[in-house]
C-alpha cells in the first residue's frame, strides 16, 4: 500500500495526462497558472513592503513552493477543508482569498483578513474552508484531524488537508495526531511540505528516516511526490484525497519542494545553504516556469498571454499594497473585540460578571 | 433530589447530550471504564460510542482534535483525567483554543469544554495536584469555572456546554462524593455569577472550589466559638468574575479574607485584593489577608499535605487575624 515515486522530471508529461489533469479545461489550467503567479508576485510585493518597514514581525515567504498549495487546493471540493502552518500566504491565495485583505493584514490594518489581529502567520477564511495560518510548529496538525473528525461525525463526505513543514514532523503532537487519525480512520491527508530546511537545519540534520514513511508505524497509507510540477502534485494528491473522502482513510504525503528565501525575512540565508543550490532549483525546477513551459507545449498558453497575466498580477498586488497603505489601523477599542464570541454577540449573551480586566 | 457532585456533573452531561446531537464526550477512560472517577458512568450505555469516546493517552492530540472539531460546530466536552495534564496540552489549550478567535479576527469560535478534577489533598504528589485556574484565567479568550457544590456543578456545566467560547471546568475529586440538593427540573447557572453561600456581617471570606467548603466549616466554628458572623462568597466562576457581589459584601462587612487552594503567587486572591483596594479602599477597616496552599510543590506525605492545603483551622486563624 505504500507508494514511492522517483523524482524523474521526464515523467512530467505523463502526469499531465493523468485523468485528474486531463480533465482540466484550458481555462482551468490558465487559472492555476494565474494563481501561482499571483502567489509569487504577492510574496515579492510583501517583501518590498517589509523592507520599506510597512510590515512588522515575521514574514515567511512561499516563493518556490507555489505548485504545492495551488496543486493541492485545486483538488478541493465543497466539503474539503485545509489548515496549514505559518508559511500560509500561498494557501490563502490558492483557496481564492483576495490579495487586498491579505496585504492589509500584513500591514496590520483593520481591513486585513483577520482585522490586523493575526498577521502574516494567521490568515483565515472559514468561508473557503481555510482554517489558518498557525504559528506554532505542528500545533495546527491536531486541529486538522479535528476538522476531519467533525466531517466524519456529521456524516459529510469530505477531507481535511492538514499541511505542515518538514520541521514539524518531529513534534510530539504530530505523532499523537497520526495515531488518532489512524485509530479512528479520519478523513485527513497530512501533507508534509518538505522544503529541505527546518529554519536553518537541513532535513539530514533534523530528521531520522523517511518523513512520510513514518505512516507505516501507524498503519497509514503514504506517498511522496515532487512539488515543482503542479501536474504531479495533483496526480499524486488526488488518490489520497479520494481515500480520505470515499473510504475515510488517513494518509501522509510528503511533497518535495524548495523555498527561495530564508526561513523568514529575518533569516540572512547565508549560513546553511549555498546560493548555487538556490539558483540550481530556480533554473531547473521553478514551479511557475515548469508549468508555463508545459502549458506552452500543450498550446494552452503563449508567451504573450503569460506576460499579460504577469502584468495583471503585478498591478493587482500593487493595488493590494495601495489598499493596505490607505486602510486604517485598528483602534485601541478594537483590541478587546474578537476575543470572546459572547462579548461580540451581546444580544445572545448569557454570562455575567467581568470578562476583561485592567 | 439529593445527589452527589459526581452525579450532578453526570446529569448535566446526560441532559446536554440528550438536547444537542453535536455534544459529545471524549477523554481517557470515559466510556468503557466508566471514567477514572466514575463521572461518566453509564453514558456509553445510554448514548453509544459515537458520543462517548475513549481516547489513547494523548492529551495534546485529543484536546487539539477537539478544538478543531469545535471549529466546525461539534461541541466536545473533553475530560482531562486530572487538570494537571493540562501541561502536556498547554499549546493546544492556551495557544489554539484561547487565541484562534482573536487571530482570525472573530471569524472562528471554539465551543469546547475541558473538564476534570483540579485539586490537591489526595496524596498523589506534585505532578497530579495542580490547580491551574489562575494560570488559565490569565489568558483572555477562555472562561474558567470552579464549582464547589453539586447544585453549582450541574447548573454551571450545562451553561458551559452551551457557551460558544472555550470553558475550562475545574472539579475536585474530594468533592465528587459530596451530596447536595438539586432541583428535579432543568436549571442553568450563568457563568460569572457568584453565590453567597453564607450570610454574615463581621467578615467576608471569598473562595472558590473546595476552599468554599472549608471556609464554610471555618465560618461555623467562628460563629460557635468566637461569636463572629462570617459571610462566605463563592466565586463559582473565575473568568468571568462577579466583582460586584464581592464588592457588595466587602462594603457590608469591611473586612476580607481570601481563601484558595492554589499557590499564593499571582493567585486568584491577588487579583481580588487588587480589585478590593481599587474599588472599596475606603470601606476597608483592616488589611486584606489571604490563605492559600503553603508555597511549595504539593507534598506527598499525607499528614503534611493536609497541612499544606488551606483547612478550616488555618482559615479560622487567619480570620481572627483580620478581625484583630
Amino acid at each position: 500500500m505504500a507508494e514511492k515515486k522517483d523524482h524523474d522530471g521526464g515523467k512530467a508529461a505523463s502526469f499531465g495526462r493523468a485523468p485528474v489533469n486531463a480533465a482540466l479545461s484550458a481555462d482551468a489550467k490558465i487559472g492555476l497558472f494565474h494563481t501561482m503567479v499571483r502567489i509569487r508576485r504577492f510574496e515579492e510585493r510583501s517583501l518590498r513592503a517589509y523592507q520599506a518597514k510597512k510590515i512588522g514581525g515575521f514574514l515567511h515567504l512561499y516563493t518556490g513552493q507555489e505548485a504545492v498549495a495551488v496543486g493541492c487546493c485545486s483538488l478541493m471540493r465543497k466539503d474539503d477543508h485545509i489548515i496549514t502552518a505559518y508559511r500560509d500566504h500561498g494557501h490563502a491565495i490558492a483557496v481564492g482569498m483576495d490579495v487586498k485583505p491579505l496585504m492589509a493584514e500584513l500591514y496590520g490594518k483593520a481591513t486585513g483578513c483577520s482585522k490586523g489581529k493575526g498577521g502574516s502567520m494567521h490568515f483565515f477564511d472559514p468561508s473557503r474552508n481555510f482554517w489558518g495560518g498557525h504559528g506554532i510548529v505542528g500545533g495546527q496538525v491536531p486541529l486538522g484531524a479535528g476538522i476531519a473528525y467533525a466531517l466524519k461525525y456529521k456524516g459529510i463526505s469530505g477531507a481535511c488537508l492538514a499541511f505542515m513543514g518538514d520541521g514539524a514532523v518531529n513534534q510530539g503532537v504530530v505523532h499523537e495526531t497520526y495515531n488518532l487519525a489512524a485509530l479512528w480512520q479520519l478523513p485527513v491527508v497530512f501533507v508534509i511540505e518538505n522544503n529541505g530546511y527546518s529554519m536553518g537545519t537541513s532535513q539530514a540534520r533534523s530528521s531520522s528516516g523517511e518523513l512520510a514513511k513514518r505512516a507505516e508505524g501507524y498503519g497509514m497509507d503514504w506517498g511522496v511526490c515532487s512539488g515543482h510540477d503542479l501536474y504531479e502534485v495533483r496526480a499524486s494528491m488526488e488518490k489520497f484525497l479520494t481515500l480520505a473522502r470515499d473510504r475515510s482513510k488517513p494518509s501522509i504525503v510528503e511533497i518535495a519542494t524548495y523555498r527561495y528565501r530564508g526561513h523568514s525575512v529575518a533569516d540572512p540565508d547565508n549560513t546553511y545553504r549555498s546560493k548555487a543550490e538556490i539558483e540550481e532549483y530556480r533554473r531547473t525546477k521553478d514551479p511557475i516556469q515548469v508549468f508555463q513551459n508545459a502549458l506552452i507545449a500543450e498550446g494552452v498558453l503563449d508567451e504573450a498571454r503569460a506576460s499579460k497575466i504577469d502584468a495583471d498580477v503585478r498591478a493587482e498586488t500593487e493595488a493590494a499594497a495601495e489598499f493596505a497603505e490607505a486602510s486604517p489601523f485598528p483602534t485601541v477599542a478594537d483590541i478587546t473585540k474578537d476575543v470572546y464570541w459572547e462579548e461580540d454577540n451581546p444580544d445572545q449573551k448569557k454570562s455575567q460578571g467581568r470578562i476583561f480586566f485592567d | 433530589m439529593l445527589i452527589s457532585y459526581r452525579e450532578a456533573i453526570r446529569h448535566a452531561l446526560a441532559e446536554e447530550l440528550q438536547r444537542d446531537p453535536n455534544v459529545m464526550v471524549m477523554g481517557e477512560e470515559v466510556a468503557q471504564f466508566h471514567g477514572a472517577y466514575k463521572v461518566t458512568e453509564g453514558l456509553l450505555e445510554k448514548f453509544g460510542p459515537k458520543r462517548i469516546v475513549d481516547t489513547p493517552i494523548s492529551e495534546a492530540g485529543f484536546v487539539g482534535l477537539g478544538i478543531g472539531a469545535s471549529m466546525l460546530g461539534i461541541r466536545p466536552v473533553i475530560e482531562l483525567m486530572f487538570w494537571s495534564f493540562y501541561s502536556v496540552s498547554f499549546d493546544q489549550i492556551l495557544n489554539n483554543a484561547a487565541n484562534i478567535r482573536y487571530m482570525s479576527g472573530g471569524l472562528i469560535h471554539c465551543p469546547i469544554v475541558i473538564r476534570g478534577p483540579a485539586n490537591g489533598g489526595t496524596n498523589v504528589g506534585a505532578t497530579h495536584s495542580h490547580t491551574p485556574e489562575n494560570i488559565c484565567a490569565s489568558h483572555p479568550g477562555v472562561k474558567v469555572v470552579c464549582p464547589a457544590t453539586a447544585y453549582d456543578a450541574k447548573g454551571l456545566l450545562k451553561s458551559a456546554i452551551r457557551d460558544n467560547d472555550p470553558v475550562f471546568f475545574m472539579e475536585n475529586t474530594i468533592l465528587y462524593g459530596d451530596k447536595g440538593e438539586v432541583p428535579e427540573e432543568e436549571y442553568l447557572i450563568p457563568l460569572g455569577l457568584a453565590d453567597i453561600k453564607r450570610q454574615g456581617t463581621d467578615l467576608t471570606i471569598v473562595a472558590h472550589g473546595r476552599a468554599v467548603i472549608n471556609s464554610l466549616a471555618a465560618a461555623q466554628l467562628l460563629e460557635q466559638e468566637h461569636d463572629i458572623s462570617v459571610e462566605v462568597v463563592d466565586l463559582r466562576s473565575i473568568r468571568p468574575l462577579d466583582e460586584e457581589t464581592v464588592l457588595a459584601s466587602v462594603r457590608k462587612t469591611h473586612r476580607v479574607l481570601l481563601v484558595e487552594e492554589s499557590k499564593p503567587f499571582c493567585g486568584v486572591g491577588a487579583q481580588l485584593a487588587y480589585l478590593i483596594q481599587d474599588r472599596a479602599f475606603d470601606d476597608l477597616d483592616a488589611p486584606i489577608k489571604r490563605v492559600s496552599s503553603i508555597d511549595a510543590p504539593a507534598i506527598y506525605s499525607p499528614p503534611m499535605e493536609a497541612e499544606q492545603l488551606p483547612d478550616p483551622q488555618r482559615i479560622l486563624r487567619a480570620a481572627i487575624e483580620v478581625l484583630r
